[in-house]
């Protein structure tokens, strides 16, 4: 697929001496959906604001449609919105002199129709007469979104988009990035909610200490990283695992009711049908089984952890 | 150039002044109207005339710097340095705005600002003392300009500001001693021949003796050094400010 966003070798040293970022390489496709995952203080906002125009880079390129963020500015921004991690707004501004300052900046003629659509999909119609400190956070966040879109953008970067928002809010929110995905925004999130990239993201990178460790394909990414652990419940209790069963390296359970055996899942051969003919054979009676698959979070943290 | 943009922050920030109309208007106005009773009225009958100009009028010129100078500050300072406060300035920088815009918006709107507060204070005055203006176009040139640089000026504190503190040092400790000492109130021919070399290092003395030249043709200095002293100002601030945006000085790390 096209792409849309092209970052070479990008690295950022702050006044301070701190490296945010370190020789970072991406391409973002046109239409999709990346996460950035990383703990706090990986790099994340730094390569957003890097893009956006907000923080210079020290080393390194970023191109937005084929054009340099440095020397075609004016193009490259006008494609780009901007959703903030905090609630960055004018407390004293109306919704609608938000929204319609926001077109301006970005060079678009006022369209009332456009932000009258935009802020009924944001459910925030009913308050475009109001100043903006009225509001609930979650409304504020809102806005944030509708000034991002104020100018129809063709890519779209949320910073830690749900950052202290409810559950409910949460999957609001997750619901319109699908819907700005089907209408053609690409969208970079970033997050240090595994759920939030799991449940929406095509892509995942992961940052951890300015480096860009990995982009994978986010189900590419659990089956390579993932495994899968099949949970045999017995119906007796064992002090130890038999030795007939050793080949599998089986754990067993504090209290001797479970056998986990962990398996590649990829692999033509999991073992499993011949490891429960051997649990037979063994005369174990098996009261009941289910397998489970490492979360993105699990794959996150011994990705985040192999590293430190 | 993307005229959308400065269209929006002029209209902004405009807004912003007549949403706060008392502060930003009416404030200044009474001020100075309270200068005229002290100093042109009260006052004023017992001095004799300066230059042949009566007390009350000699003082017009002076009191209009003195609000267009600290009034530009204030306006131009505060329309940059809250969205940094704020943290909204994010938007104008990740947009696609030239410097030149993001300036023609901010200080075009605290110029504006400022040059009707200076108008309402001449019609004001006009209550107080008899008014004639030799020079209206020289007058209106300097007002202009005024308005302009000392509006970047205010821009570039608001830029270098990054507490609430050092938006006020400035324009209170430097600024309004600079107009009081100026020649806002007197004649600088008034003072002793060492006060008099003194004051020529204070560059508002130039800025209020051109703008009070062009009501009633009498200057503490000639016209044209006024003219190019304030010119030169201007060129300054806009030297300071290219290269705070050229390097992202208090904007973009």
């Amino acid at each position: 697929m096209k792409s849309i966003v092209s970052v070479t070798n990008l690295s950022k040293t702050y006044s301070d001496g701190h490296e945010a970022l370190k020789d970072v390489s991406l391409e973002i496709a046109d239409g999709e959906i990346l996460a950035l995952l990383g703990p706090n203080g990986a790099g994340k906002t730094t390569l957003i604001s890097i893009i956006c125009g907000i923080v210079n880079a020290s080393d390194g390129s970023v191109s937005v449609d084929g054009h340099d963020i440095i020397a075609d500015y004016r193009h490259t921004r006008s494609l780009i919105g901007l959703v903030p991690q905090e609630l960055t707004l004018g407390h004293f501004d109306k919704v609608w002199n938000t929204l319609c300052f926001s077109r301006g900046l970005f060079g678009k003629a006022p369209d009332p129709d456009y932000i009258e659509r935009l802020l009924r999909n944001l459910s925030l119609w009913s308050k475009k007469d109001t100043e903006i400190m009225a509001l609930s956070g979650g409304m504020k966040r809102r806005v944030l979104i509708g000034k991002a879109l104020a100018h129809e953008p063709k890519v779209l970067f949320l910073d830690e988009p749900t950052a202290g928002v409810d559950v409910e809010l949460r999957k609001d929110m997750w619901a319109l990035v699908r819907e700005l995905r089907e209408s053609g925004v690409t969208i970079i999130l970033t997050t240090h909610y595994i759920e939030e990239a799991e449940e929406i993201a095509d892509r995942v990178g992961i940052i951890d200490g300015g480096r860009l460790i990995l982009v994978e394909n986010k189900q590419e990414l659990m089956q390579k990283l993932g495994r899968k652990a099949m949970i045999i419940e017995l119906d007796e209790s064992l002090a130890e695992v038999p030795d007939t069963l050793a080949r599998w390296g089986l754990e067993l359970s504090g209290d001797g009711s479970q056998l986990t055996y962990t398996y590649d899942p990829r692999g033509v051969r999991t073992g499993i049908p011949d490891l429960l003919q051997a649990v037979g054979e063994a005369g174990l009676a098996v009261k009941d089984f289910k397998t489970t698959q490492s979360s993105l979070e699990e794959i996150f943290v011994s990705l985040v952890k192999g590293r430190s | 150039m993307n005229v959308q943009a400065v269209k929006v922050i002029y209209k902004y920030e405009m807004l912003r002044a007549w949403e706060t109309l008392l502060q930003s208007f009416a404030s200044p106005v009474i001020s100075t109207a309270l200068y005229f009773v002290v100093f042109g009225s009260a006052i004023g009958e017992r001095i004799a005339q300066i230059d042949g100009v009566p007390y009350g009028s000699f003082i017009v010129p002076g009191l209009m710097m003195l609000a267009l100078l600290t009034q530009s500050i204030a306006n131009a300072s505060f329309g940059i340095f809250f969205p940094k406060f704020t943290g909204t300035i994010y938007e104008v920088m990740s947009a696609p705005v030239s410097f030149l815009e993001i300036l023609l918006g901010y200080v075009g709107a605290a110029a504006t600002k400022s040059l009707i507060i200076g108008l309402i204070i001449l019609a004001t005055a006009g209550f107080f003392v008899p008014l004639e203006i030799a020079h209206p176009v020289w007058m209106a040139a300097f007002l202009l300009l005024t308005c302009v640089s000392f509006s970047l000026f205010g821009f570039i504190i608001g830029l270098w500001a990054d507490d609430f503190e050092k938006l006020q040092l400035i324009p209170l400790l430097v600024i309004t001693p600079l107009v009081f000492l100026g020649g806002s109130f007197y004649s600088v021919n008034m003072l002793p021949p060492i006060w008099q070399t003194v004051t020529l290092f204070n560059p508002v003395v130039y800025l209020i003796s051109g703008f009070r030249w062009s009501f009633f043709e009498v200057s503490d200095v000639s016209v044209g050094v006024s003219l190019a002293m304030v010119l030169a100002f201007l060129v300054v601030c806009l030297l300071v400010v290219g290269w705070m945006f050229r390097t992202g000085y208090r904007l973009r790390q």
